[in-house]
């Protein structure tokens, strides 16, 4: 805005308008777009995983079955916190020794030289030359990838309860009727399992976006982080000096994560009276009896 | 140098007592397994502390959520959703800008024989202001708990004893208090368990590292990146976390037998580990 040229001059209200739309700010606010997305991209691929890894732990396939107990249990007894700093680093590692192997085998070198760890200019990754948006978004896919690993292994769990807890009778009674296995599962199994694996997917989606801010720790430049920028203490070097904000701009956050969280409350009150809809549950007798 | 000269120098580092470098060069795995175990001193006082006292709070709040008068009951509510409903993350942001912008002063509390003196900087050290972070934290969880446990305490029971002559805070601490912690108790042994998990987070959320005395995961932390060895220093905390978490169960799983010592074996309630998670 023109009259925002000079913001030493002006104050009261134009001030804080000019204030809040800075370049800066504008980032800040598109923090949020990239938590949002972090959420809306991690959902799926944690369902899609956490049936991979619940139908891998239920296969009849050893190998299968053993890579499938240790993904599900590899998140009890270890706080998560302890993965999202250990799977992006030993990633972004394995990727790079992967490149260093390909595009540099002439370089003979040991990649761990005591406390260094060293590969090829060539293997870096992203490139030292690549554009700062490349670095931001490899940053994101680390830690995209780190939420995924460490989400699916909660919702594997989840499902892997789920999927045991359809009485045996109503499997029973499919095959009595002549349906194969696969039909069992398509038809009878898994319309029942959702009923059941809906209070732990919701309470999952709960703790995904109670995490969204370890983004932070994982060097995104993420809603936490540019809070932590904008409130600081800025002196009369800067165009807006201010004194310490931190504290409301943590506010704004604080208000920004109990919306979503309530929001989301809402709508899975309604996702639970359609799923337990017509089922032999207690839940759905009573959604049959208040008539939804 | 040798490992037990190691741990004598490393084995307290992290309340401050021994060595006052921190390793920095050819860092061996006895350094690494002695430093970071040092470091899980922080997670067990903060765990224990927010969980002991948490237990009373949140008992109280649990009572306060139930109750039929709106006084207790909305302000019981509001705290649940809001520390349960934001990341601790944030909270711990939070709390620590909070707890910076208060006056420093020192408060006087004269107790008859001496006087001690409360500092408001205090609140900014992780010992004091992390754990009143995860105090609130546990308390509004746990009492969610709880109060689940309270309305699923058997009617029939509370009418019982009320026909017995027992009302207010009798009927409560002999019947109504014994059976919700035993509905309440096993997935109060999760909550246990996480919140000990979540004391990972407090060195890594505004609380600095005084004098580099830090939890665990802060020097494995400082462990990865002076080594750029990832593989070495994460799996031990791992380990130590395992370790504590089979404690917590051990101890959990001894007072859910005692709480059930009544029930008949097959309607006993078992204390089953449920995979969580980030609060």
């Amino acid at each position: 805005m023109e009259f925002c040229a000079d913001p030493a001059t002006i104050e009261g209200a134009k001030w804080w308008l000019c204030y809040l739309t800075t370049p800066k700010h504008q980032q800040f606010y598109f923090s949020f777009l990239t938590v949002l997305a972090l959420i809306l991209l991690v959902a799926p691929i944690t369902l899609i995983l956490g049936f991979g890894g619940a139908l891998a732990r239920r296969s009849r396939f050893y190998p299968l079955k053993l890579f499938g107990q240790i993904y599900t249990s590899m998140v009890r007894g270890v706080p998560d916190i302890v993965f999202f700093m250990f799977v992006p680093i030993a990633m972004d590692q394995g990727l790079e020794i992967i490149r260093h192997w390909i595009n540099c085998p002439d370089v003979t070198g040991a990649i761990y030289q005591g406390n260094d760890f060293v590969v090829c200019t060539a293997a870096k990754l992203p490139l030292s030359t690549s554009p700062q948006w490349v670095h931001e978004t490899y940053g994101f896919f680390l830690a995209l990838v780190a939420f995924s690993i460490v989400f699916g292994a909660f919702a594997a769990n989840t499902v892997d309860g789920a999927l045991n807890a359809v009485p045996r009778n109503q499997l029973e009674t499919g095959r009595a009727y002549g349906m194969t296995s696969g039909q069992v599962f398509r038809r009878v199994h898994l319309p029942q399992m959702w009923g059941y694996a809906l209070p732990g997917l919701s309470n999952l989606w709960m703790i995904l976006i109670k995490a969204t801010p370890l983004l932070f720790l994982l060097g995104v430049e993420d809603v936490v982080y540019w809070a932590r920028e904008l409130g600081s203490s800025k002196t009369s070097i800067f165009t807006y000096p201010h004194p310490d904000w931190r504290i409301w701009y943590f506010a704004a956050l604080l208000v920004f994560y109990l919306l979503l969280t309530w929001v989301s409350e809402k709508i899975f009150a309604r996702f639970r009276t359609r799923f337990t809809r017509g089922q032999a549950s207690s839940a759905g007798k009573i959604a049959i009896e208040a008539g939804q | 140098m040798s490992c037990g000269q190691t741990i004598l120098d490393y084995g307290l580092r992290s309340i401050g007592i021994g060595a006052r470098l921190l390793p920095k060069a050819d860092i061996t795995l006895c350094e690494q397994v002695v430093l970071i175990g040092s470091g899980m001193i922080w997670n067990v006082y903060l765990a224990l502390i927010a969980v002991t006292l948490g237990f009373f709070s949140a008992t109280m709040l649990a009572t306060a959520k139930a109750s039929s008068n709106p006084i207790f009951e909305r302000p019981a509510r509001a705290f649940i959703f809001l520390f349960r409903g934001s990341p601790l993350f944030i909270q711990f942001f939070f709390g620590y800008e909070l707890f910076v912008i208060l006056p420093k002063v020192g408060f006087d509390i004269p107790l008859g024989f001496t006087t001690i003196t409360v500092e408001t900087a205090w609140f900014t050290k992780a010992w004091l202001g992390a754990l009143i972070v995860l105090f609130f934290n546990t308390t509004a969880y746990s009492a969610e708990i709880f109060y689940g446990a309270l309305r699923s305490v058997p009617s029939g029971d509370i009418e019982a004893a009320e026909s017995f002559g027992m009302s207010g805070f009798k009927r409560f601490r002999r019947i109504i208090w014994p059976t919700l912690l035993r509905l309440a108790w096993p997935s109060y042994t999760n909550e246990a368990i996480f919140l000990f998990h979540a004391t990972a987070l407090v060195f890594f959320t505004g609380f600095p590292a005084w004098q580099q005395r830090g939890d665990a995961l802060y020097y494995s932390n400082y462990f990865a990146e002076k080594t750029f060895n990832p593989f070495v220093a994460y799996p031990i905390v791992a380990g130590y976390f395992i370790l504590f978490t089979l404690v917590i169960i051990f101890v959990f799983s001894r007072v859910n037998r005692r709480l059930n010592r009544h029930i008949a074996p097959e309607l006993r309630s078992r204390v089953r580990y449920r995979p969580q998670i980030i609060r």
